[in-house]
């Protein structure tokens, strides 16, 4: 089943204003001084291991947050707001392992639709898994998954809650290529905006913008081919 | 995997949870007052025969009993040496019933719907200041863990023998807890992303 492209040009994209942020982890700077307007639907970040792109990420949903600056998304600050911001960012990791929180299949995508109730909640997860290709494995234990299966469920799961923004911190660095592709394919389709930290650059095709970092600061902003260009020529 | 539920269309398996962890634990109890041959071994037999009814075959049923087998014969020397051989018997019977029927109860039941009851049975506790649906959350992520930190524990023996070491508990016991924690530190995060503190 696909989603209809159609409606990226309806929906309401939510601006992520990133206004004076540093970030540091003890004396350790990670990032310096940001600033920065995002509001295309799809917005890349790439960087050398350990430039603050996972902080970066981690910024955007108020799971870090800024040792100085402020960060808001759609006005709503990660500093104060935070469980508003969860609301409406999901966040995926790069270990699938990791964000399972429940034993199966089933259970970890109707986790983030606790709070509705269960009839409402099980139709729900069951239009995700089918959508996913999940729907046979519903009762299936999460840890009997392959990698890539695991990834697809880590991605229902949260897309199942409706977010406005989907954050991926490098989602498909521990997968092969088919299941990289099939996760960036159905990440495509999405009607939301979406932010994604990857290392697999053709990822990247068809972004609207592409961030560069290095050594915490954004030190290129573009467009994919761009900025690519520009990574390249800093890795040397 | 052992302890695991696996799906099914079986009466067991459609029992309420509430239902079936009251009868577990009415046996519990009725086998600890009673202590005595014929109630053990109607609760064994009735165990075994429970499994078929939930569709489950010997294997099955095998896979559960064989881990506390050692333990149950080392129970029964003991108590018969020390005490009684018909009390040893009433013993031995009596656990393993009981763990057979917990396994029957695991295998026919989703974690939620345990963790629904464990939950609603902590309401009242609410007074006292304890967070049922805290509980019933750590439970869920119990279970959970138990095959990730078995996957990681046969990853660092795996990387042991590549280094060519020798089995050694420290060895092995070190990089198994690191990596128990950076696991549940992930996890944690995780759970902060999708809203748990909110
Ligand atoms: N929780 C933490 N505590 C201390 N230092 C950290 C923590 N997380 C990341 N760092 C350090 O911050 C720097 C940037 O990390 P990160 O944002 O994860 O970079 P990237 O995702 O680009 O590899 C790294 O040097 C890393 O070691
Ligand atoms: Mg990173």
């Amino acid at each position: 089943m696909t989603i209809a492209t159609g409606l990226w040009d309806d929906r309401p994209v939510p601006l992520i204003e990133l206004d004076g942020v540093s970030h540091a982890y003890g004396e350790r700077a990670v990032l310096r001084d940001l600033t920065l307007r995002l509001e295309e639907h799809r917005i890349g970040v790439v960087g050398g291991n350990g430039s603050g792109k996972s902080t970066l990420a981690r910024l955007l949903n108020g799971l870090v947050l800024p040792t100085a600056g402020r960060v808001r998304i759609d006005g709503l600050d990660t500093a104060h707001e935070g469980h508003q911001v969860r609301r409406r960012v999901g966040f995926v990791f790069t270990d699938p392992d990791a964000q399972i929180v429940m034993p199966t299949v089933g259970e970890d995508v109707a986790f983030g639709l606790r709070r509705l109730p269960r009839a409402e909640a099980d139709r729900r997860s069951r239009e995700w898994l089918e959508r996913f290709g999940l729907a046979d494995l519903c009762d299936h234990p999460a840890h009997l998954l392959s990698g890539g299966q695991k990834q697809l469920l880590a991605l229902a799961s949260v897309l199942v809650t409706e977010p406005d923004l989907l954050v991926m911190d490098e989602p498909t660095t521990l997968l092969d290529l088919a299941n990289a592709r099939h996760v960036a394919h159905l990440v495509a389709e999405l009607p939301q905006q979406v932010v994604m930290v990857t290392h697999q650059l053709h990822l990247l095709d068809g972004f609207d913008r592409v961030l560069v970092v290095d050594d915490g600061r954004i030190v290129h902003d573009g467009p994919p081919a761009d900025s690519l260009a520009h990574y390249e020529a800093l890795v040397g | 995997m052992r302890f695991l539920y696996r799906p099914g269309s079986s009466p067991l398996h459609r029992c309420p949870a509430g239902a079936k962890l009251l009868l577990l634990v009415a046996a519990g109890v009725g086998l600890v007052l009673l202590r005595d041959p014929l109630p053990a071994s109607a609760a064994l037999l009735a165990a075994v025969l429970l499994y078929p009814v939930a569709s489950f075959g010997p294997r099955v049923l095998w896979q559960q009993a064989r881990p506390v087998l050692p333990v149950l014969v080392v129970v029964g020397v003991l108590h018969g040496l020390s005490a009684s051989w018909p009390g040893a018997y009433v013993t031995v019977v009596g656990l393993l019933a009981l763990v057979l029927l917990a396994a029957l109860v695991t295998l026919t039941t989703r974690t939620t719907a345990l963790v629904d009851v464990v939950v609603r049975v902590l309401r009242p506790l609410r007074i006292v200041g304890v967070d049922p649906e805290r509980v019933g959350l750590l439970l869920a992520l119990g279970v959970r863990s138990v095959p990730v930190v078995l996957d990681l524990a046969a990853e660092v023996r795996e990387a042991q023998h590549a280094r060519g070491l020798a089995a050694s508990p420290r060895a092995f016991a070190v990089p198994l807890v690191v990596r128990s924690m950076r696991h549940a530190d992930a996890l944690g995060e995780a759970l902060a992303a999708r809203g748990v503190d909110d």
